[in-house]
């Protein structure tokens, strides 16, 4: 068990430092001076050469990646150009944004697929089953920001049930203005958690120590909601804990689409100002959510499940 | 050569041939998502030809008319005709979608498959490279090159296959694992093939069929992430239109004019829904008694 986790950590601490390396490379890539590309027209040399030094571009580039990585690690993200004010700062006011869109979306995704996921298993193979799975064929095809102007058009502007820009904090403000746009999110995630869910569900179904269960009288109601959903907590678990990256990317567009003051929206802006420093730890702060949450997700898992193969790969 | 054509149709596993039978060994629905994505392909190559009206065609006197015969998918707040920006943008992104697919899955496929060949230091390596790749979120991955090289399709001709290759790498290795144990692949050895004939002409071949399949949702995926960048204004500039980008134009004038950004939508729902169901059909395993 020990080892498993020491192994597991070290390969999330690889993966970090793989991220800290390609995000590194971002400012450097930039065909040409990215001062110069930012300040064009608006500064004297002596700016752009004060400039290059704050940001320690004059130095050799081992220097400027030790130094990179030690202000990383302890959080300095450093100024953004275009607001002139910490990227650290800019991006706390917006997280929260950002992280309620995908929390809301991730229990919106619960609460259509896993009832979904139980009544297809409980039928399979009837024409209640094969349309589940056909309505979760259609929800992968579906682009998640024309969902979004879909759900904005019908539940929105003809409607009048929602708004369909900006963003307000508190539980109602969430439910009004976050509703659509989670919604827009969660459904393809609900979709993901159908297909998995169904088929985890349908193994165990059919399991020996279920039949055990059925045979000592149990109705199926009980074997489901005693058995089955105990490993449904755990399949979808890892399910929306894999989703992570997909999620922080419909979040983005999904922004866009309804104006919410998140991260998503603050990333496009920092790519159309070119504002490196902001896309530099924006991209960082996602690829590390991500490590994270999957990290988070095999060890709760290691100690929850006694199944899990402690071997390694 | 005969001699070893035997021992591979004997051995190799039932269908893992990458032969992919004929169109009529296909299950119903791949049946009906290859007419689907053919459909598509066909009407993005002929653009030029079958479009009614030029794709950047303005008629002041025109806007905003809804659907009709004249226009089928009605005209955008410049009077352009909605169909043959359609049928344009659809070129564009279907061009894109097949080169951000499928010079990344033979990179990967190689890859895995010499991984998994050989294993040790550089399989270590390789497996470690596509954990960070993989661990990245796509989307804000590529929002970075863009970052980068500028708004446009270079971003994403670069940022995607950047990402991409590393999915076909993981699966062709893990099933290069299995497939160098079997004994035609042992019978190479014993008949003196080169490791690079051994990979190249026997296991490769082999190790395509899963990824081929995979494709098809990865064109998905891919065609979702186009036409999210393009609604971004990330994607090709205009006066190039990507589906993504006819959505994004019309958002601002939804409730009088529905049709702007529903219909191009639809056209994306389409295709997903074409290339989801020859996957699932191809992977159903219904195809398997015509591999071989």
């Amino acid at each position: 068990m020990l080892s498993y986790l020491v192994r597991r950590v070290a390969l999330a601490i690889v993966v970090l430092f793989g991220l800290l390396v390609a995000t590194f490379f971002i400012i450097h890539l930039v065909p040409g001076d990215p001062v110069r590309i930012v300040l064009a027209g608006r500064a004297s040399p002596a700016t752009i050469a004060r400039v290059r030094h704050q940001l320690a571009l004059d130095r050799p580039l081992w220097t400027q990646f030790t130094l990179y990585v030690s202000n990383m690690v302890q959080g300095h993200f450093g100024t953004s150009f275009t607001l002139d004010s910490p990227v650290a700062q800019i991006i706390g006011q917006r997280l929260g944004v950002s992280a309620a869109l995908i929390a809301y979306g991730m229990l919106l995704s619960l609460l259509i697929g896993v009832p979904l996921a139980i009544i297809a298993a409980l039928r399979p193979n009837t024409w209640l089953d094969n349309s589940i799975r056909l309505g979760t064929t259609l929800t992968f095809a579906l682009p998640g920001f024309w969902l979004g102007l879909m759900l904005a058009l019908v539940f929105g502007l003809k409607l009048g049930w929602f708004p369909v820009a900006g963003y307000s904090g508190g539980i109602v403000g969430i439910l009004q203005t976050l509703t659509l746009p989670a919604l827009a999110l969660g459904l393809a995630l609900a979709g993901v958690v159908v297909r998995t869910l169904r088929s985890s569900l349908l193994e165990v179904l059919q399991s020996e120590h279920i039949e055990a269960t059925r045979s000592r009288g149990m109705s199926e109601l009980r074997v489901v909601g005693r058995h089955a959903l105990r490993l449904s907590v755990m399949a979808t678990a890892t399910i929306l804990s894999i989703n992570i990256g997909f999620l922080i990317g419909g979040t983005v567009v999904l922004e866009q689409v309804f104006q919410l003051p998140g991260l998503g929206s603050l990333l496009v802006e920092a790519v159309e100002k070119r504002d490196y420093q902001l896309v530099q730890a924006l991209t960082l702060l996602a690829g590390a959510a991500v490590v994270l949450a999957s990290l988070a997700t095999d060890v709760v898992q290691a100690f929850l499940d006694p199944r899990v193969k402690l071997s390694g790969r | 050569m005969s001699a070893i054509d035997v021992v591979d149709q004997q051995q190799a596993p039932a269908g893992s041939r990458v032969r992919l039978g004929g169109f009529r060994g296909l299950s119903r629905e791949a049946k009906i998502g290859a007419g689907i994505l053919a459909l598509l392909f066909l009407a993005g190559l002929l653009a030029p030809w079958i479009a009614p009206y030029g794709q950047n065609q303005i008629n002041f006197t025109d806007i905003y008319s809804p659907p009709s015969l004249a226009h089928l998918m009605g005209t955008d707040g410049a009077g352009r005709d909605v169909f043959s920006r359609t049928l344009f943008a659809l070129r564009l992104d279907l061009a894109i979608v097949v080169l951000v697919t499928y010079p990344p899955l033979v990179i990967g496929v190689f890859v895995g498959a010499v991984a998994g060949y050989f294993g040790g230091i550089f399989d270590a390596t390789l497996a470690r490279i596509v954990d960070v790749t993989i661990a990245m979120p796509f989307m804000v991955l590529v929002i970075a090159v863009i970052a980068i090289v500028g708004p446009g399709v270079k971003g994403i001709l670069i940022g995607v296959p950047l990402v991409a290759w590393a999915l076909y790498a993981r699966l062709s290795r893990s099933e290069m694992l299995v497939l160098r144990e079997q004994p035609f692949m042992l019978a190479t050895v014993a008949l003196g093939y080169t490791t690079r004939r051994t990979i190249v002409r026997h296991a490769v071949p082999n190790l395509m069929r899963s990824s081929l399949i995979y494709s098809t949702l990865d064109m998905v995926a891919n065609l979702l992430l186009l036409s999210g960048l393009a609604y971004l204004g990330l994607g090709a500039q205009p006066p190039n239109a990507e589906l993504g980008s006819i959505i994004a134009d019309g958002q601002s004038a939804m409730l009088t004019a529905w049709w702007v950004s529903t219909l191009p939508g639809l056209v994306v729902v389409l295709f997903g829904v074409g290339a989801l169901l020859l996957g699932d059909g191809l992977s159903d395993g219904k195809l398997r008694g015509t591999l071989q």
